[in-house]
Formats: structure tokens, C-alpha cells, sequence
């Protein structure tokens, strides 16, 4: 009796541990390791192949005296808020290709390939795109009368040069979310919005969106992330240049860390920390809001 | 479908393994050499090798530039080739500090490059002892387009004031006196060297280089202002912050622009181009303050032994082979560049013949290159400077405040 008791209470107790444990021991050794490991080295003084000296918070220290680390931490936010125009335009186009049209398949597709091919082609294609001298841009403003201007070498303009051209498969990406997303909108709950004299912006407002939800926290959350680890066009298109003013967070400890001229592998700990950190802030808000949408069910 | 399936893993299993573990009588040579003429250079150096040594076989892994200056400290630790290029001086440092690099010194020793190899033996010395094999190095200075300075009436320039004429005559015309990409940051430094050690002399550059001087100094300031004079008269290339310096090769092969502060690497390329050996021409960098010896730019390509290597003893016998006269000789003619040897012959070509007569009259000193002489941090914020002076050369004093902090903590 007690022992096939204890036996059926095994079985409830180490099957869900059995099936969590490969996701938890990946989680453990790629994820949660990684970050105390990062944490203590940041507190090292380390070229990565010699002994590391122990120097307590002196490279936070040092961070908090850096230029380049207020410049990086600035495009950040440049980066974090102007990525979030990909959202409503995702949507715009996503409402655009919401209709029946012969071949509409292949313009949706011809709107996704941005998001398909790689980053580093996208920065490519910009870079061309901006060239001083024969870039498609430069011959553009040329028809108008304006000057060239070298978006990626020019320090006001380089930020938002690149965040435009990450705009392009980001865009895509949340386009590809709302269109899933208008799918699942309910005809019925159009239909009544249209009985009760519902049109253009406050059938978009009051009917459409809040049914959108799902798909808008899903764009938000890429969106948020896709600003954060903003690394690869930045390395493209102009690594970080002219002077460092393009560097963000994540390429700056690259540099540091990685990058030919750098091997500060503590001083590169202490900027991915900080990242963290910022991170952490969005990574709360959006655990908190799990949490209270699972209890809300 | 499995049994092929099944081959194709047991294949990778097997050139994995040949890959990790080469075995007796397999030389593994890592090198970045993949622009054509060095990788040519190459090829044509390890047949030769392995016709003197039929029982040595040679496997080559060639890297592009860029991965290969990261990759060298992956494969350095984890797995060794057993010979890898880099470059001499501080570039070499970090390895040499932390045991990654083999003491060479008894190959110097036993085939007499003590003697022969004398003029760099100096770069590849690091307390006393030697740490690979240089094999090639080239002269920096002024490339430019002789039929434009023709069409202008234009002298080559030998002084400050013929130099700064010259671009004023060129800007009337309508050309970009010098051509200059600053994308990667590197071309600025040899510009601010070459300025720097015209103003103030080898002696000053290699105690700044060194950290010795304060970058506030009055002498750095009259630098920059010598250079703040040709910004101010329109000598560089517009938006240059854009460009590589492949990209800034264009202007000058369309005759857009005259000059090209460069090594002899930029010779290939323009002559690729289209450029005659009658349109192009090289100068030595004017003087600008007679008192101080002309010093020169002239960085060293070397060849080492990583210390976890697994056949070093082939390794010395490619080394010993590599600074032979004969070899030197060989390899430098497809390279375009000069033999390290002082037995060797320079080729048959006007550029490396005026290089090596210039470089063998020097007697102020030669130096590296910027990234090589300074600690590699120092030369990243020093090259960033030089690139934001070049655009806003307004904010020097806010610059040279900034390196100077740098200075302070990196070589501490």
C-alpha cells in the first residue's frame, strides 16, 4: 500500500522535473551561467589569455568616466525609441495587404523578403545606398539640388541612417505578426462595428486593434529586442564610426572585448552588465505583465 | 541515401581530425595573405618548400584580414597551426606576454640571421629574444599621379611650403590634392605619423608611441596644426569618414584627386586600374622642419611558431627557409614589396627601387606604423581622434585632452 503510494507520488513529482530538465539544465548553462560569469569578470582586469588581476569596481569606475559609453548609451535610446516606428508601419502595411487581390501572395512575400535576407546584406545594401559619391540617395538629392551628404560618415546623421535601414526588416517582421493577427479578427465583430456606423479610424481604434493585441505585445516584444541587440548593422555599415559615434552598447563591448584593437575582456563584462541591467528593467515589465495576464485567466 | 549519409559523416569526422592533429611530416601554415599577389606569393613559397623538402607536406589555411585578426587568439590557444603570420613590434606583445609564441632564437642563431636579417632584427627582439621571422616590408610615402602634377606645371614637392603650394595649385585646378578613406581609421594614422615625424622627428613619435609624452605637449599641438593646415586648405578627400582606402583608390585612378599618403601596397591596386607606370609616381614625405633627420614609415610582415605548435621542428626548417636570401627574393618580387635579407635582390620595379633606396638612405629612424608602435587601445581612441580631427578640426583641444586621459590609463 505504501509503497505503490510512494511510487505513484514519484511519478507525479519526476515527470514534469524529467521533462523541464533539458530546458532548464540549456537555460542554466547558456543563459543564467553566462551572466554571473560575465558579472565576475567584469570585475577583472583581463587581455583574455594572460592571469587576471582582480581590480573590484574599477572598470565601472572607468565606465561611468567613458564618453564613448554615454555616446553608446545615448544611441541606445535613439535606437530603442525610433525602432518602434517599425509597429505602426507594420500595421499600415499589414492593413494595405489585407485584401483580395490576384497575386497578392506574391506582393506580401516581396514585402517580407527584407526580414528574410540577412542583416548583413540589408547593411550592405544601405551602405551602397548612402555612398557619397554614387548612392542612390545622394543621386536623389542631386535632382533636387542638394548637396551630397554622407549619412554614414556624418556624425548627426549616422545613428539614424542605420536605425533606418534596420526599420526595413523590422518593419516587415511586425507586418508579417499583423497580418497573422488579421486573421483571427472576428467578421462577425466587424460587421456589428459597421451596423452601428463604425468607419476608417475608429473601426481601426475600437474594433480592429484591441483584437490586435496579442499581435502588437508580440511586435513590441521583438521590437524591443531587435533594438537592444542592434550589433550587426552597426558592425556592416560603419563599425561604429566616424569617431565611435554610431557605437551602441552591444557593439561597443565587442570592441572592447573582441575587436582587433580591444581584448578588455573585464572592461567589455562591464558594459554587457550594464546592458543587462537596462535590460532587466524591460524584462520585469514584461514578466510582471505574464504574470498578471496568466492569473487574470 | 543512409550509407551516404553515413560517409559524409564519417568524412568530416575524418578531416576534423586531420584538421586538429596533423600528423608527422605535416606543416600547418595559418596565414591572412588572401589579396592576390600575397596569396600568390605564397603558393608559389610553399611549392617551393615542398620541393626542398619532399617529405614535408604543407597544409595552408588562408584567413580573410579582418576574421583572421580575431581568429589568431582562437587558434593560438585552442589549436595551433604550426606556423601563423603576424606583424612585428607591439602588434606582437600580447602573444609574446602571454607564452603563445615560440623563441625563435636559436634559428636566428644556426642560420646566421643575426647577420643577415640585421635591419629588423630589432622589431622582432622582446626581451632579449627572438620571436619569429620577418619576410617582407615596404616603404609608406606619396603615391601620386605624375600626368596631373605635369599638367599643373607642379614639381614634386620636397619641403613644407612646395608641398602646401602644390595643393593650392592643385585645389585651383580643381583636383583633390590627397585622396584618403578614413572608414577603418588606420589610413589617418599614417598620415598624423608621417606629420608627426616630420615635425618633431623619430625620437619624439616613438616616445609618444611609447606613452613617454604627454599628447597635450606643445610639440603634438604643432603637429596637429601642420595637419590642421592642409585641412584648412581643402587637401583631403571630401567625406573620407565613408570610404575604405580601396574606395578612396577611385578618385584618384579617375584623376579626381593627386596624391595618396600610402605603403607600396597601394601600387598593385592602381596599376589593376589601369594606371601606367608613367601616370603614377611616388615622393618621399616633404620635409617639414629641416633640423629634424627623415624618418620613415616601413612596416614589417613576420611569420611565427605558435608555442603549442605540434611540429616545430619543421616549423624552424620553413623558417630557416623563409629567410634564406633566395626565398626572400622569390616571395617579395610577387609581393611588390622589399626583402628583409640584405643579400637578397629588390625587384626590377621603379616603386620598390625607389622604396629601398629611400629606406636604405634613412637615417632618422623607421618606424612600424601607428597601430603597431602604440599599445593596441592607445592606437584605437588615437586613430578615432585623428579621424574627428580631420573633420572637425576645431575640437583639438578637447581631442588630444581625451588621448591624453587614455594615455594615462593604458600605459600604466
Amino acid at each position: 500500500m505504501s509503497a505503490s503510494r510512494a511510487s505513484r507520488f514519484n511519478q507525479r513529482s519526476l515527470a514534469p522535473v524529467l521533462f523541464l530538465a533539458p530546458a532548464i539544465l540549456f537555460f542554466l548553462f547558456y543563459v543564467i551561467f553566462p551572466i554571473f560569469q560575465s558579472i565576475q569578470i567584469s570585475l577583472y582586469d583581463w587581455d583574455g589569455l594572460g592571469p587576471k588581476t582582480f581590480v573590484g569596481m574599477d572598470n565601472y569606475v572607468e565606465l561611468m568616466d567613458d564618453e564613448a559609453f554615454y555616446t553608446s548609451l545615448k544611441n541606445n535610446v535613439i535606437w530603442l525609441v525610433l525602432y518602434m516606428l517599425a509597429i505602426p508601419a507594420g500595421l499600415f502595411i499589414a492593413l494595405f495587404l489585407n485584401q483580395t487581390v490576384f497575386g497578392m501572395r506574391l506582393y506580401k512575400s516581396l514585402f517580407f523578403f527584407p526580414f528574410v535576407i540577412s542583416q548583413v546584406v540589408v547593411g550592405l545594401v544601405f551602405t551602397w545606398f548612402y555612398d557619397p559619391s554614387y548612392g542612390l540617395l545622394n543621386v536623389i538629392l542631386g535632382w533636387f539640388g542638394m548637396g551630397p551628404i554622407a549619412i554614414l560618415g556624418d556624425e548627426t546623421w549616422v545613428t539614424y541612417g542605420i536605425i533606418f535601414a534596420g526599420l526595413w526588416p523590422q518593419t516587415a517582421y511586425c507586418m508579417i505578426l499583423y497580418i497573422t493577427g488579421l486573421n483571427a479578427v472576428d467578421p462577425e465583430q466587424i460587421e456589428a462595428g459597421r451596423l452601428d456606423n463604425a468607419k476608417g479610424w475608429n473601426m481601426l481604434w475600437y474594433i480592429i486593434l484591441p483584437q490586435l493585441k496579442p499581435a502588437t505585445f508580440i511586435a513590441i516584444v521583438v521590437t524591443v529586442i531587435g533594438a537592444l541587440r542592434s550589433f550587426d548593422l552597426v558592425s556592416i555599415m560603419t563599425a561604429g564610426g566616424p569617431w565611435g559615434s554610431s557605437r551602441v552598447l552591444a557593439y561597443y563591448m565587442y570592441e572592447k572585448a573582441f575587436s582587433e584593437y580591444g581584448f578588455r575582456m573585464g572592461y567589455g563584462a562591464a558594459i554587457a552588465v550594464v546592458l543587462l541591467l537596462i535590460m532587466m528593467i524591460y524584462i520585469t515589465f514584461f514578466l510582471m505583465k505574464m504574470y498578471r495576464d496568466e492569473r487574470g485567466q | 541515401m543512409i550509407s551516404t549519409f553515413k560517409t559524409t559523416i564519417a568524412s568530416l569526422a575524418a578531416s576534423t581530425i586531420l584538421a586538429t592533429s596533423a600528423f608527422a611530416g605535416e606543416l600547418v601554415i595559418n596565414t591572412d595573405t588572401s589579396d592576390p599577389a600575397p596569396k600568390a606569393a605564397f603558393e608559389q613559397l610553399i611549392a617551393d618548400f615542398e620541393a626542398a623538402n619532399p617529405d614535408i607536406t604543407v597544409k595552408w589555411n588562408l584567413f580573410d584580414h579582418e576574421g583572421y585578426k580575431t581568429s589568431i587568439r582562437n587558434f593560438l590557444t585552442a589549436d595551433a597551426p604550426d606556423l601563423a603570420n603576424w606583424y612585428a613590434g607591439n602588434r606582437m606583445l600580447p602573444y609574446v606576454n602571454a607564452g603563445l609564441f615560440e623563441d625563435v632564437s636559436d634559428v636566428w642563431e644556426e642560420n646566421g640571421l643575426n647577420e643577415s636579417l640585421a635591419s629588423a632584427a630589432g622589431s622582432m627582439t622582446i626581451d632579449g629574444k627572438k620571436w619569429g621571422v620577418p619576410y617582407t616590408y615596404y616603404q609608406w610615402g606619396v603615391y601620386y599621379r605624375k600626368d596631373i602634377f605635369e599638367a599643373n606645371g607642379i614639381e614634386v614637392p620636397t619641403n613644407w611650403d612646395e608641398f602646401k603650394a602644390a595643393g593650392a595649385t592643385l585645389t585651383a585646378a580643381g583636383v583633390t590634392p590627397i585622396t584618403i578613406g578614413t572608414k577603418y581609421l588606420w589610413t589617418a594614422g599614417g598620415v598624423f605619423d608621417y606629420l608627426n615625424l616630420r615635425t618633431n622627428g623619430y625620437e619624439f613619435h616613438m616616445a609618444l608611441t611609447k606613452g613617454e609624452v604627454e599628447w597635450t605637449d606643445q610639440r603634438v599641438v604643432d603637429t596637429m596644426n601642420n595637419w590642421k593646415e592642409l585641412i584648412d586648405a581643402g587637401f583631403f578627400l571630401d567625406n573620407h569618414t565613408s570610404y575604405s582606402w580601396q574606395e578612396a583608390l577611385a578618385p584618384m585612378v579617375a584623376g579626381d584627386a593627386a596624391m595618396y599618403v600610402m605603403g607600396n601596397f597601394a601600387v598593385a591596386p592602381l596599376r589593376e586600374a589601369g594606371l601606367t607606370d608613367d601616370q603614377l609616381g611616388f615622393f618621399q614625405f616633404p620635409v617639414i622642419n629641416p633640423d629634424v633627420p627623415l624618418a620613415e614609415e616601413a612596416p614589417t610582415d613576420t611569420l611565427h611558431i605558435p608555442a603549442n605548435a605540434s611540429n616545430k621542428e619543421d616549423a624552424r626548417k620553413f623558417l630557416a627557409f623563409l629567410a634564406s636570401a633566395e626565398a626572400q627574393t622569390k616571395i617579395n618580387e610577387t609581393l611588390g614589396q622589399l626583402p628583409i635579407n640584405k643579400d637578397s635582390t629588390v625587384g626590377d620595379d621603379k616603386f620598390l627601387q625607389a622604396g629601398y633606396a629611400m629606406l636604405s638612405s634613412t637615417d632618422g629612424g623607421i618606424a612600424q606604423f601607428f597601430d603597431r608602435d602604440a599599445p593596441a587601445e592607445m592606437a584605437k581612441i588615437g586613430m578615432e581622434g585623428f579621424q574627428e580631427f580631420m573633420v572637425k578640426p576645431d575640437r583639438l583641444d578637447a581631442i588630444l585632452t581625451r588621448l591624453e586621459k587614455t594615455r594615462l590609463r593604458v600605459y600604466k
